[in-house]
């Protein structure tokens, strides 16, 4: 037997471009329980397209929470109330009939609203352009487990790079700061010894980067962890700041 | 821009700052609410205790101006964070889901800042100015300091209002504390919930040790003046 359908109104914003100023409309909505979030802004945009109005504009991909591609900020709580999913994980039988949903991009002056619920987080690939990588320029293909590494350490490495780059620690911190996201891409490779060449010049660069954009700073409130569908770590801040401590003693000795 | 002061002007730069100078100003605390615990000794106690100050005076001069400069530093780096994270944001939220995902403290570091330093004003126009600079009254002058606290904290909403930022004090600190440590990358999965107590205990020790005192001079030395 189907479940009973949910009655929900939904209070998405709507938003032309990057330049133009958005609002809220209502939708009344009919969802089954067993649909994802995703799937009933689909079955909104079918219900939107038939009456010839535009679709609402939302970012998705892989629908399994493994690529970081979706975010919707859900009655303020990036990816929803529930904790380490992303949007595309959560489903309506967590909201209850009669429910009214206010549906928002991810707000921040670094993430610009591309349109409606789309927000433009290349942001993210250009702190990782400035020093998310190790360079392997030349030899041949080392053996495996020519370096020792002690589990502990490639599990915590591990957990960091977990991070799918959503952008969900920059939604919900209240001062839209990315130390999350770049402090998990510092330690997964300040974690091993691949990363140790690079380590003191990459949190450098990344964090200048980082600024640069217009990310705010980090005043400790943890949300962001409490909101990673990853559940990744604030140690890891921990460790972004120690890193660029030392990187401002350690750098200094090697500049000519 | 020289190396230093491009560090200290990034991100990470600035919550440094914050860090350190706020360290600086929770061993103050401690060091001040020592001092002042004299105060339930009774007039002898604390006019001997603040006439003990004034024998190191050159020493107690140079704190004061290295409070001074951790105060003005505290003060200012924090405001422009404030702005300049409130910038970050671009445009607010319809629904704030903040209650969900983070402690009220750790997210009204600016509000309870700014009555600890409204507080902070009026008590160095009042203590510090009369016992350092010009007591209208003489008491100063004749090392009756113990009789100048009588006075302002038989003053009903003097008191209030030390009551009101001592809590908010409490709450300063309480996320203070930790985040010191979590700046200077001292987090472990480990210690740190034991920090996150310490901090606790440390902030709720320094809310009730100060607000204590306007509270019992109200009450046990208001009605003799």
């Amino acid at each position: 037997m189907e479940a009973k359908k949910l009655n929900l109104t939904l209070k998405i914003w709507r938003q032309k471009n990057s330049n133009s100023a958005g609002s809220f409309i209502d939708y009344k909505v009919q969802v089954s329980p067993d649909a994802s979030f995703l799937e009933m802004l689909d079955e909104l945009n079918n219900s939107l397209e038939l009456k010839g109005e535009e679709a609402v504009h939302f970012e998705s991909d892989c629908r399994e929470g493994i690529c970081g591609t979706c975010g919707l900020v859900i009655n303020g709580r990036p990816h929803g109330p529930l904790a380490k999913i992303a949007t595309c994980q959560l489903h309506m039988r967590n909201f209850k009939d009669g429910d009214t949903l206010w549906v928002e991009p991810f707000r921040a002056k670094a993430f610009s609203v591309i349109k409606d619920l789309m927000v433009d987080r290349s942001g993210f690939d250009k702190i990782l352009q400035a020093g998310g990588y190790i360079s392997v320029n030349t030899g041949g293909v080392p053996d495996a487990n020519a370096i020792p590494i002690p589990k502990e350490i490639s599990s915590l490495a591990m957990d960091a790079a977990a991070c799918i780059g959503c952008g969900a620690c920059v939604a919900a911190c209240k001062n839209a700061s990315a130390m999350l996201f770049v402090s998990a891409k510092v330690s997964q490779y300040a974690l091993l010894p691949q990363g140790q060449p690079e380590r003191y010049q990459r949190v450098e660069k990344m964090v200048k980067v980082m600024d640069e954009l217009g990310f705010g700073s980090c005043t400790n409130t943890y949300a962001c962890e409490a909101e990673c569908p990853k559940g990744i770590s604030v140690t890891n801040i921990a460790r972004l700041n120690r890193d660029f401590i030392m990187a401002k003693i350690k750098n200094k000795e090697v500049e000519v | 821009m020289s190396s230093f002061t491009k560090f200290l002007n990034s991100s990470i730069g600035k919550k440094l700052m914050m860090a350190v100078t706020g360290s600086f100003l929770l061993i103050f605390l401690i060091i001040h609410l020592i001092g002042n615990i004299t105060l339930f000794f009774g007039a002898e106690a604390f006019n001997g205790y603040v006439g003990a100050l004034d024998v190191v005076k050159p020493l107690i001069r140079v704190v004061e101006v290295v409070l001074l400069a951790a105060f003005v530093l505290h003060i200012f780096n924090g405001l422009k964070l404030w702005i300049e994270n409130k910038r970050a944001r671009g445009v607010n939220y319809k629904v704030n889901g903040s209650p969900e995902n983070s402690a009220l403290y750790s997210r009204t570091m600016f509000l309870s800042g700014s009555i600890i330093f409204i507080f902070l004003v009026s008590h160095l126009g009042t203590f510090f100015w009369r016992f350092n600079v010009y007591d209208p009254m003489g008491l100063a002058n004749i090392h009756q300091y113990f009789d100048i606290v009588v006075y302002f904290f038989g003053i009903w909403w003097y008191v209030i209002l030390y009551v009101i930022a001592m809590v908010l004090l409490g709450f300063h600190l309480n996320h203070g504390f930790q985040s010191a440590f979590q700046t200077f990358g001292w987090n472990h999965k480990k210690y740190f919930p034991l920090i996150q107590k310490i901090g606790a205990i440390y902030a709720v020790f320094m809310a009730i040790g100060f607000a204590s005192m306007p509270i019992y001079f109200f009450f046990f030395y208001g009605g003799n003046q």
